[in-house]
């Protein structure tokens, strides 16, 4: 029986070298099916592993169980009925989602969205960044055993974030709020001036607790450093985006290299990992927020006053010139970009989401053969994935 | 030394439990179903029909000109317009239907009404057995007064209020200027008329004859 099972002992992918089958397992492999309704695969993704023992030798990911049609719908809609579908993708960050869709559809319109909208985008985008990696730090470390204590540090601190959200925009989680060149609302002072001093108030303190409560915990260097090694070679063929890249030191952030919107006016630095292990990632996080902060503040001090919608575009009846575009931003999970044709039509010819969590998601076998299955869970949790967006 | 990063969580932790004896900074839950969160005025949930005065009939807003139906996304809006006994199209709906199962709150169809007749409800729990019909939403359901809209948003409602009666006052005052420009008119054209009468000969021309 032995003799028909592959040869384990070949060099893995990734450097690995996997244990030597005994012979008195009879050489079994254990194949396992991780998901999809596991609590540790955020969502309903599912992992065909095989185990040599406690080792993995094979993981081939299946997804496709939250497909939802997306970009068929979205060539059926209008321009404008897109939007809140848009949400609904990558939903712990949906302003991000907003964002890359009304700046794809601008570029395909020629809009060009006001200053103070342009600062009001960035403030919204970088809090709903701030949102998603508050959540993945939660969620990393539930899967590494902490039985809830982070995670529930960092949900309070997200429903504050999501209270202030629901006050502004009306929903927690699907905001709707983005308009071709502009927002719905405006933003009030008021409610600026309360987000500021619960950033500079309560989630700084938070930021320094969590850094206090994880960054140095010696069981927790212990689990993720070196585990889930991510090489910066595969992570550029790959097309690998977000700070999962940035963890294997690649500078590559897409609000560096595009200067989209007006990131080039703020002040902030783009944190680079060294090792590209689970530890980097969870760290690029843990930084990423104090950045997000940061360029935060600085649009509040700069925001300029003026209207917050351009008057020549219009949102409902849009019909774009034939023409294509691809408009892309860096939201919380890597390069979110949207291509669409138009054909003269309210609705567009073609319609296609670039999703960054699908992405980068392809690259789980290579980091996670010759690790151990709870190694596993951990790496998945700290690609950061929502599979909304990975089957749309 | 190893181990005083466990430490110092444990004395993170320790901070957060005592605190959250003290402040509400560190503990943050309700219990729910005796104590309830107050909502913002601009939560949303599903959409409802504002009515004014008295009656859910004849008082709605909604002139069912099918604006929101089109722009839906996921098009759960169903509206079939009143016919007089002539047949001939009223402006008001027979039947408007919203599917609160499918509907999924983007507000769009409150952005698209031109009449501030739609606008969006903070209900949550309508939980229902009836997976079909229950949550079927018809006319009679959805119509609901100003007063309660003012009393989720009173925000928005003043500024809907107020908004309807500038055009209602801007409305009005056209068509008093359009009723007196009319009346000139009128008198001009009596004027002119008995100008033209004046002017007539006061003799009839005599019929010339051959």
């Amino acid at each position: 029986m032995s003799a028909t099972l592959p040869d384990i002992n070949i060099a893995l992918p990734n450097g690995a070298t996997a244990r030597r089958v005994e012979d008195e397992f009879h050489g079994d492999l254990l194949e396992i099916s991780l998901g999809p309704h596991h609590p540790s695969t955020h969502g309903v993704f599912r992992m065909n592993a095989t185990l040599d023992g406690e080792i993995i030798t094979t993981l081939k990911p299946v997804f496709g169980y939250l497909h939802r049609n997306h970009e068929k719908l979205g060539e059926t809609n209008s321009y404008l009925a897109n939007i809140p579908y848009t949400d609904r993708l990558d939903y712990l960050a949906s302003l991000t989602n907003n964002w890359a869709y009304v700046h794809a559809v601008e570029k395909l319109a020629g809009f060009v969205p006001t200053e103070r909208c342009e600062y009001l985008r960035v403030i919204l985008g970088e809090l709903s960044r701030i949102i998603n990696h508050v959540c993945l730090v939660g969620f990393l470390l539930n899967d590494l055993g902490t039985s809830f204590t982070p995670l529930l540090y960092s949900l309070r601190e997200r429903e504050r974030m999501l209270d202030l959200l629901e006050e502004l925009t009306g929903a927690r989680m699907m905001y709707n709020f983005m308009r071709f060149g502009g927002l719905r609302t405006d933003v009030s002072a008021d409610w600026l001036a309360r987000l500021k001093t619960y950033l500079e108030g309560l989630f700084a303190r938070y930021l320094d607790e969590q850094d206090a409560l994880l960054t140095g915990n010696e069981i927790l260097l212990a689990r993720t450093q070196g585990t889930g090694v991510l090489k910066p070679g595969l992570a550029i063929n790959a097309g690998i985006t977000g700070p999962g890249l940035r963890a294997s030191g690649v500078d590559y952030d897409i609000r560096k290299v595009d200067k989209y919107s007006i990131y080039e006016r703020f002040d902030f630095r783009v944190p680079l990992g060294e090792h590209g292990d689970t530890y980097d990632r969870y760290m690029m996080r843990m930084l990423e927020m104090r950045e997000s902060v940061k360029i935060i503040l600085q649009a509040m001090r700069d925001l300029p006053e003026g209207p917050v919608n351009d008057p020549k575009a219009k949102s409902r009846g849009l019909r774009p010139k034939a023409g294509e575009a691809y408009g892309r931003i860096e939201c919380p999970k890597g390069e979110l970009g949207f291509y669409l044709i138009s054909d003269g039509t309210p609705n567009p010819y073609r319609y296609r989401v670039r999703p960054p969590s699908f992405i980068n998601l392809t690259v789980l076998e290579d980091m996670c053969v010759g690790q151990t299955l709870a190694d596993a869970v951990i790496t998945l949790g700290s690609i950061d994935i929502v599979l909304g967006e990975v089957d749309r | 030394m190893l181990g005083s990063g466990i430490i110092k969580g444990f004395y993170i932790t320790a901070k957060n439990f005592v605190g959250s004896f003290f402040t509400t900074e560190r503990l943050t839950t309700i219990q729910y179903p005796e104590v309830r969160a107050k909502l913002p005025h601009a939560s949303r949930s599903f959409p409802f029909l504002v009515y004014d005065g008295d009656s859910p009939i004849d008082g709605l807003r909604c002139v069912a000109c099918r604006i929101c139906e089109k722009e839906c996304p996921p098009q759960c809006i169903y509206i079939v317009a009143e016919r007089d006994e002539k047949g001939k199209i009223m402006k008001k709906p027979r039947i408007f239907d919203i599917d609160y199962s499918v509907c999924m709150g983007c507000q769009i169809c409150v952005e698209a009404c031109p009449f501030d007749s739609i606008k969006m409800d903070n209900v949550y729990e309508i939980a229902v057995r009836d997976r079909y019909e229950g949550l079927l939403m018809h006319r009679d359901q959805l119509a609901k007064p100003n007063s309660y809209f003012h009393h989720i948003n009173a925000t928005d409602a003043t500024e809907v209020d107020n908004r309807l009666a500038e055009e209602k006052r801007k409305a009005e005052e056209k068509a008093r200027a359009a009723a007196a420009a009319k009346a000139a008119a009128a008198a001009k054209a009596a004027a002119d008329a008995a100008v033209a009468q004046a002017a007539k000969p006061a003799t009839p021309p005599v019929p010339e004859t051959k």
